[in-house]
């Protein structure tokens, strides 16, 4: 294993987490309470960075597995991968956290009516598929190939999908739910981008480590098939 | 030129060999008759028509699945894909040619599928057709790739629904659109865009997941 995989990484493990510290701190403690939704709202401050990484990680995968089609070197297979891996996994945090806060302010667990959290779930539904296409395969060349296209899909599925789920309030007739917008003030704004940066620090971590722990893996199944 | 007469070949290849085995045209007609009859008991009486045009959307959908996963075998069966990547031809001339049989197919399927639910439920009209045919361009395009990614898969049968399915949702919301939406061209636009977009990257791509 390079050591570059891990320079580094033990600083910035750290950053994050001191960052999510005051991220929480801010968060629950400091930003004033939400006069019109009270403390539910405080949701807010981690369910929005968690959703914005988690299209983060997609289209970082999208754009290592673009670098893979157009390149053809086989390390960006591992990191398409693992940024998909973490962004399903951060879809998976959006779906219960905004599970959560509908229940808080609208008294049900899911709402068709929120754009976003339908989108999050076919979402998480194509990038479930993902890793079931990607272990169906054997390992080579064609599975780097098929899993790149099929993470490119994905965000063309993005914006298409949205579309799709406005233009379908035409016919499917919501309750409308009216979030207050944001009007936030200075404090919660500043809040609201302490926790952000922090999500996005951790995730980033969260990939770096994983990517670690893969090449490992790699270079120990190498290792062991030269000395058999 | 060569282009187009590779894909003509290709479509006539797959075409000549449903007229000889008739595998998958017969399973998918037989398939989306015995759902309509399916969703005659799984509707209330009081469900109205919006439920009937959905079902059918469902149905489309599903008949698509049985015949794309028909789509590569007998490719694989003898070995015919190595051939095709192997034979001087742009390899996205094989996708063009399996999404142009696969359309075909399903068309035929719904030239008796359509009256027959016209019949039992509620009647279509133009505007209904027209997203059909848009639907079913963007289902065998999207379709026929992710096929071919699944038939080397060790689990096609199962992959190919959860590959596609997330992919078929906006197709179902600009179908559905189509049929009981009062202002009906956006939802042709609307599809009409999901058939441009994927099937250009659905092109691009295939050389991808087929070459070693």
């Amino acid at each position: 294993m390079s050591a570059s995989s891990l320079r580094g990484l033990p600083g910035l493990a750290s950053i994050a987490a001191v960052t999510m510290g005051v991220a929480l701190l801010l968060a629950l403690v400091v930003a004033p309470e939400d006069a019109d939704q009270g403390i539910s709202q405080r949701i807010f401050y981690i369910h929005v960075p968690i959703a914005l990484t988690a299209y983060f990680c997609f289209g970082l995968g999208a754009v290592k597995a673009l670098l893979l089609l157009w390149r053809g070197d086989e390390r960006y297979d591992l990191e398409s991968y693992v940024a998909i891996h973490q962004g399903t996994i951060f879809g998976a945090l959006t779906l219960i956290t905004g599970s959560i806060w509908a229940r808080a302010s609208w008294g049900v667990w899911w709402t068709w009516s929120s754009h976003q959290l339908v989108l999050f779930l076919i979402l998480f539904l194509f990038y479930c598929a993902y890793f079931m296409l990607r272990f169906s395969l054997e390992e080579g060349p064609r599975r780097e190939r098929s899993s790149a296209v099929y993470a490119l899909f994905g965000v063309a599925l993005i914006p298409v999908s949205f579309l799709a789920i406005r233009l379908a309030d035409d016919f499917i007739h919501p309750t409308v739910f009216t979030r207050s917008g944001p009007q936030m003030s200075g404090t919660m704004f500043a809040t609201f981008c302490v926790c952000w940066a922090a999500v996005t620090l951790l995730a980033y971590v969260l990939y770096r480590v994983e990517l670690a722990g893969k090449r490992l893996d790699a270079n120990l199944r190498e290792l062991r098939e030269a000395l058999q | 030129m060569t282009y187009l007469a590779d894909v003509v070949a290709l479509t006539r290849k797959d075409l000549r060999i449903e007229l000889r085995g008739r595998d998958t045209l017969p399973a998918m007609l037989l398939f989306v008759l015995a759902t309509l009859v399916v969703f005659h008991f799984a509707l209330p009486e009081q469900s109205g028509s919006g439920a009937a045009y959905g079902l059918l959307w469902v149905a489309i959908v599903f008949t698509a699945l049985l015949g794309l996963a028909r789509a590569w075998v007998p490719e694989h069966e003898h070995r015919v894909l190595d051939g095709l990547v192997l034979a001087p031809c742009d390899r996205s001339a094989i996708w063009v040619g399996k999404a142009l049989a696969t359309f075909a197919f399903l068309v035929a399927a719904q030239v008796v599928a359509l009256p027959v639910f016209a019949a039992f439920f509620e009647p279509l009209d133009a505007t209904a057709l027209v997203g059909v045919l848009l639907a079913d361009v963007g289902i065998c395009a999207v379709g026929s790739l992710m096929s071919a990614m699944a038939a080397a898969g060790r689990s096609r049968e199962v992959l190919l629904p959860l590959l596609v399915l997330p992919l078929a949702i906006p197709l179902v919301v600009g179908g559905v659109g189509t049929a009981v939406s009062a202002d009906p061209v956006r939802f042709l636009l609307f599809l009409a865009l999901y058939d441009g977009v994927f099937a250009v990257l659905s092109w691009a791509s295939f050389e991808y997941v087929v070459t070693e």
